[in-house]
């Protein structure tokens, strides 16, 4: 199903969770909304869903206006954040309960509802738990759990609320893969809250880059990762170095010096060059523009990060470099930086 | 959790994988719960203690309630039997029993409907309402008595419109309702506030978009998930609606055979030194206390376990 969102805006009391927002998601699209906590992400997935209303814009599937239809109507499968299982009831009941409630000529039999629940408890892979209650199982399982229950009522739409957000690393990364794969074999379109990128970057088709309240930028993972539209997707996606420069004459200062980088059009005034630790080499002090002093060197599992202290234009900047395997590195000791890709943006 | 499910490249069933460690967590937790009591006060001190504690109880509590007992059957059960069964005793336990019949229903919906406002929504007005149900746990009865025959006495606010109509309300059963629903309206509002509140609202969002009515949800979902401390609010109500003296006596008059509770026909037997008879129907009261008190032990033990 097609999801079309048309200048959604928000406000609770005065401050507004979503500014004439415009998102269209295709059919079958895993999409996820990718931001910092207050970015108005999770009220644009209540207000698709219909447990919250905008307070003027358009929501539509498939052509069809939404806001005309309580959530309710919309059979849209929610996953909630902290996954709301009914703790009165068991896991198979839990399931049921979207099946259970139905009046008239949707109501199934009761063999039906077995069937469907015990197909369900299967494809989520937890046929063993039928009879637990939600207390008594791990965060993982009742995560499976939620989305079995979302999923009985066939929906086109699935919508889940930071899936994975309590869950510990580890397993958070096996039902991250998992998800992946029970969305390809479902005909469903599905959105996704979340504020981890790697989370974003990896499981979804197209990353809707979320701040303040509006969408700062729609693209794959790879787009929104080397091609960030804002300064803000560049901080918020991956690690960032960045360094308050200005741009004069259509070059590049940095504390008053040139720096010998493309200002990328930006135009004259405060700029902001931001690079990837990854893409910034260490060199010979001599050799760049950019250099400073080491002040520490940590290293954590397979990287290596050295703090850099530059002279910038109001007082000194740190910056985290990658540090190559091999190469030692004295705090105290003077080292230039040599960006090989890096984004320049107007401050 | 443990070295194995660390080592790379371990293959493991997604949901096999989970089933242990979880087990394993929950195993932990209880022993952390059962945890040995920190104990620092050396043991002399300990003791005195404790001794302090239960000779306190069982003086104050322990020694009146065995009284009412060793009074009642002072005179044999013939004395006991004949007391609880003489009319005036027993209109009054049906008085009694009425007039907690009604409150507690009474109490049950107006608890269910505050509680389910206050904790699912957000309202002006709400931290007022909130003082408001707090108040009769504050207010002497006997103020919230005087209130009623203030309002409803023949010298009342109302007393030309209920004249009027000749509706009787002091002095009568319908004021005895008023002034016992007061006294006793905090008990399942307060039971369920905090226990709906920390529930929030995510289960019926839940419910609402799998399809579920407004009513079904309430069924379904709001209603089972509050049910053990909705009994032990209503447990609560009981016992005082049917303990209750002193808003009760303010209203009802004393007319024997006709508006005396129990509480109010003991006060009365006591007065005419009639003991044994007076303490009769006390332990029915008593007795009524202890099962409360057995109820209510059964009923924490459910809601602790629910809150697991």
């Amino acid at each position: 199903m097609t999801i079309d969102v048309v200048g959604v805006t928000k406000r609770f009391k005065t401050f507004a969770a979503l500014d004439n927002v415009s998102l269209t998601i295709r059919t079958g699209e895993l999409v996820a909304l990718l931001g910092p906590s207050g970015s108005g992400k999770t009220t644009l997935l209540r207000i698709i869903a219909g447990l919250e209303w905008p307070d003027s814009g358009e929501v539509r599937f498939d052509g069809e206006d939404a806001l005309s239809r309580s959530v309710r109507e919309r059979n849209v499968g929610f996953v909630f954040q902290h996954y709301a299982l009914f703790r009165h009831m068991n896991v198979f009941e839990n399931v049921a309960f979207g099946l259970r409630v139905r009046r008239g000529a949707d109501k199934l039999p009761e063999a039906a509802i077995r069937a469907k629940v015990n197909e369900l408890l299967h494809l989520v892979q937890i046929d063993w738990l039928a009879e637990r209650y939600p207390a008594q199982l791990s965060g993982g399982q009742r995560q499976r759990v939620a989305l079995a229950r979302a999923l009985a009522i066939s929906p086109k739409v699935l919508l889940l609320d930071e899936p994975f957000g309590a869950l510990d690393a580890k397993v958070r990364k096996e039902l991250r893969r998992w998800l992946r794969h029970l969305h390809e074999e479902l005909p469903v379109t599905s959105v996704l809250v979340t504020h981890d990128q790697e989370e974003a970057l990896e499981l979804a088709d197209r990353v809707v880059v979320m701040g303040h309240g509006k969408i700062e930028q729609v693209g794959s993972p790879g787009e929104v990762y080397d091609n960030p539209a804002t300064a803000f997707v560049h901080d918020f996606i991956g690690e960032t170095i960045a360094l308050p420069g200005e741009v004069k004459g259509g070059a590049l200062y940095l504390g008053g010096r040139p720096l010998g980088l493309d200002p990328q059009g930006v135009a004259d005034g405060p700029a902001r060059i931001l690079a990837r630790p990854h893409d910034v080499d260490l060199a010979d002090p001599s050799s760049t523009a950019i250099s400073g002093k080491v002040l520490s060197v940590r290293t954590f599992g397979p990287t290596r990060r050295a703090d850099v202290e530059l002279a910038g234009s109001s007082g000194p900047v740190v910056v985290e470099a990658a540090v190559p395997h091999g190469q030692d590195l004295a705090p105290g000791t003077q080292v230039g930086l040599k960006p090989r890709r890096y984004k320049v943006f107007a401050a | 959790m443990n070295a194995l499910d660390q080592t790379p490249g371990h293959p493991v069933a997604h949901g096999a994988s989970e089933g242990l460690p979880s087990a394993l967590e929950q195993s932990h937790t209880h022993a952390a719960h059962r945890g040995r009591p920190v104990r620092t006060e050396p043991r002399g001190v300990r003791i005195i203690l404790t001794v302090i504690a239960l000779a306190f109880v069982g003086l104050f509590i322990g020694l009146p309630l065995v009284t009412v007992f060793y009074e009642a059957f002072k005179r044999g059960w013939q004395a006991y039997v004949a007391a609880l069964v003489s009319p005036d005793a027993l209109a009054a336990i049906q008085l009694t029993l009425i007039v907690a019949v009604i409150s507690v229903v009474a109490n049950l919906l107006f608890g269910l409907v505050a509680a389910w406002s206050i904790a699912k929504f957000e309202f002006p007005g709400k931290s007022l309402l909130i003082t408001l149900i707090d108040l009769p746990f504050s207010v002497s009865p006997v103020v919230a008595g005087l209130i009623y025959v203030l309002l409803f006495g023949s010298q009342g606010l109302f007393a030309a419109y209920l004249q009027a109509w000749d509706i009787k309300i002091i002095f009568a059963l319908p004021g005895i309702v008023l002034a016992t629903i007061f006294v006793t309206f905090p008990f399942v509002a307060r039971e369920l506030i905090p226990l709906m509140q920390e529930q929030g609202t995510a289960e019926e969002e839940a419910a609402i978009s799998l399809g579920a009515s407004g009513l079904s949800t309430f069924f379904r979902v709001t209603l089972p998930n509050v049910k053990w401390a909705l009994l032990y609010g209503v447990l609560l109500c009981n016992a005082r609606a049917m303990g209750e003296f002193g808003a009760v006596s303010v209203v009802s008059g004393h007319v024997r055979g006709l508006t005396n509770t129990m509480p109010l026909h003991i006060e009365i037997l006591y007065n005419e030194y009639q003991f044994v008879a007076s303490f009769a129907v006390a332990s029915l009261l008593a007795l009524l206390a202890l099962v409360t008190l057995i109820a209510k032990t059964i009923l924490e033990h459910r809601l602790a376990e629910e809150d697991r």
